[in-house]
């Protein structure tokens, strides 16, 4: 063996001493803005919930209050009925998410797994129907929702937006079966499992990660949706969130409740971050757990 | 416990895509067929339809002399050992063990009591709750292979089990197979492409190549006896010397020399000489069949040096046949005498690739 001798700088580096390390501050700097940028329209929000009206028009803005107060939340519960409208708003969204899971996850299976005649056209009609923009079905869906007399119905929201979370539901599930091993299946079969109970008992629980994740997106879109809750449904004990917070009124016409507005944009948020936040754990874990081979 | 019939089993996918085209096995009680063939043969195809995973085109499947071609897998009582082990990666081991037992509505405390049996066999005591993301391969590999022993199945299925291991643990899991199924009543139906799989567990080898059994015998006769040229060639490291050989009288010339032919009626142009290199050996002077050549390749295998040899030829294209020979010499591109002892050659039919030894054999057999 020859060892070749290590050269070593003897010269030390700048008289002055250590160097400025730009990439981490730099670094730093940026993540500080991009985090001030999400977050300040939220803290805004939540800030103003607190304050007393008096710091919510004072000029030059209070951007941090000193005083804080719970009236704006109060007055939500006790002039309205905003139990009512989260009620409603959790009942349609778990509805409407519990049917596209429960529809897209057989479907996707299908399509996936047994691949039926004319399966890529389905696909390619399920991809064609996320295109279109919700808006555009609305005229056609106010007709039909008439026609029914669906008005003022949960059934109203349930169905379009089940209909329209399915084809998103059935994209994601379907590549997450197909990467599957095929060997679970066939050996699930072997067992002696029918198609229904392979699907409950072996497959979906692997796909829980997949599950989670769509079925928060589809929560997320029925419980902030607004155009559809606001022209469908006009009693006010059915009303949703979002609608509910749209159309929060003063005492007079010339009076913005920015307080209440805030406080209701707060609660109605709330759940959605719980959910994501209690969810993401899950994700990961799921996602971690599922290893077949190694 | 019953015996499994395979009769003309085929399996068309598409007009070009025949995997399996005319299999008939038996597969007695206490027997343990492989199928054995190199990949893309029909051997998994045929274990599949077997198993009930894809229905035969055409042909019959029977279990116990019942005809159970289009039966549902789940009604067949066989277990199956999948390569990927196929573990269900939410459940913990017991319940892994458990779940084909569940299905059939077996009383709680005999699944259990079912469980610890197969649990104790296998050593899986320690790992009944953990789950398979947690275990090392042959951890999952030997609750696969308990997860098909609990079944208490009519027919046990492997699909090379061992072929996701390493080589260390494949030798051990290899034997440790070879007991737990010595002692199983039921038929059982490996599939490999390791020849020494297939050697060491089976009592019954079945060749499979281009959809077809080339040959079905225990795996002794299938090394001695090879039915025809892709069996020979198959079966055996290494290969046997596979030789295309011009036929004149009753020789076969081989470069310079002349191998005398066995007792056939007529004699062909060409004829294929086969012959192990292991039986191929440094010739002592009382022997008849020699050749010589120049060695131009020596492999260490470490028992045995393989080496290459260009037999000595004046007039046309110099073969190679490789021998075995012991590693006390150094043989690099040395001249060298080799006999070819007549009880170890094969002979087969250039055009069909049939053994016209084999033929001889069985004639005067029966």
């Amino acid at each position: 063996m020859t060892a070749t001798p290590e050269v070593v700088s003897t010269t030390p580096r700048q008289a002055g001493g250590a160097k400025i390390p730009w990439r981490k501050i730099l670094t730093t700097i940026a993540v500080i803005l991009v985090v001030i940028f999400c977050l300040a329209p939220v803290m805004w929000q939540v800030l103003t919930s607190f304050k007393v009206n008096e710091d919510i028009a004072a000029v030059p803005t209070v951007y941090f209050p000193t005083r804080y107060t719970l009236d704006h939340y109060i007055e939500l519960f006790v002039r309205r009925p905003f139990w009512r409208y989260i009620l409603n708003s959790a009942f349609v969204s778990i509805v409407s998410t519990a049917l596209a899971l429960t529809l897209g996850a057989p479907a996707s299976y299908a399509l996936a797994r047994l691949r039926p005649w004319g399966g890529k056209v389905i696909l390619a009609g399920i991809l064609i129907v996320t295109l279109f923009p919700g808006i555009l079905l609305f005229i056609g869906l106010l007709e039909i929702i008439q026609q029914l007399g669906w008005g003022n119905n949960y059934l109203a929201l349930i169905v379009p937006y089940t209909a329209i979370n399915l084809p998103l539901t059935i994209l994601v599930l379907r590549s997450f079966f197909e990467q599957l091993p095929k060997d679970l299946e066939d050996s699930a079969r072997v067992d002696g499992y029918n198609t229904f109970q392979m699907l409950w008992q072996i497959l979906l629980p692997m796909t829980l990660p997949a599950l989670v994740t769509t079925g928060i997106l589809t929560f997320i879109f029925a419980w902030n949706e607004f155009i559809f809750a606001l022209t469908f449904i006009t009693r006010e004990e059915l009303k949703t969130i979002p609608v509910a917070a749209a159309q929060l009124g003063g005492a007079s016409v010339f009076e913005i409740p920015y307080g209440p507005i805030a406080a209701a944009t707060v609660l109605g948020t709330l759940p959605l971050v719980l959910l994501v936040l209690f969810f993401q754990r899950k994700i990961v874990q799921g996602l971690t757990a599922g290893a077949v081979k190694g | 416990m019953a015996r499994l019939e395979l009769k003309n089993l085929n399996k068309t996918f598409s007009p070009k895509v025949i995997p399996v085209k005319d299999v008939s096995l038996t597969v007695e009680d206490g027997e343990f067929l492989t199928l054995l063939g190199p990949s893309g043969c029909g051997k998994s195809t045929v274990l599949r339809m077997i198993a009930g995973l894809e229905e035969p085109t055409r042909g019959q499947i029977r279990l116990g002399g019942e005809d159970i071609t289009f039966r549902r897998p789940g009604d067949r009582n066989m277990a199956m050992v999948f390569q990927s082990y196929a573990l269900y990666p939410h459940m913990t081991v017991s319940e892994n063990l458990a779940s084909g037992l569940k299905l059939k509505n077996i009383p709680r405390a005999e699944i259990k009591q079912r469980v610890a049996e197969v649990a104790q066999l296998l050593g899986l005591e320690e790992l009944l709750n953990r789950k398979p993301g947690q275990m090392s391969g042959g951890q999952r590999q030997r609750v696969a292979v308990g997860r098909a022993l609990v079944r208490q199945a009519q027919v046990f299925l492997l699909d090379e089990p061992l072929s996701n291991l390493d080589a260390l643990l494949r030798e051990r899991v290899r034997a440790d197979l070879k007991q737990i199924f010595a002692t199983q009543k039921a038929p059982v139906v490996y599939v490999t492409h390791d020849q020494t799989e297939a050697m060491t567990l089976s009592s019954k080898v079945a060749v499979l190549n281009n959809g077809y059994v080339q040959q079905l015998a225990p795996p002794d006769r299938i090394y001695s006896h090879p039915a025809n040229l892709f069996v020979a060639g198959f079966v055996g490291s290494p290969q046997m010397n596979l030789l295309t050989l011009p036929c004149r009288g009753r020789y076969a010339l081989l470069g310079d020399f002349q191998i005398p032919l066995l007792d056939i009626p007529t004699v062909p142009p060409q004829i294929v000489l086969g012959i192990r290199p292991e039986n191929v050996r440094i010739a002592q002077p009382e022997d008849e069949h020699i050749i010589q050549g120049r060695v131009f390749l020596v492999e260490h295998l470490g028992m045995h040096n393989l080496v290459s040899v260009r037999v000595n030829s004046s007039h046309s294209e110099p073969q190679t046949v490789r021998a075995l020979l012991p590693t006390d010499q150094v043989w690099s591109n040395e001249e060298i005498t080799l006999a070819l002892p007549p009880q170890s050659i094969h002979w087969f039919d250039v055009e069909s690739g049939d053994s016209l030894v084999g033929r001889q054999r069985v004639e005067t057999m029966s």
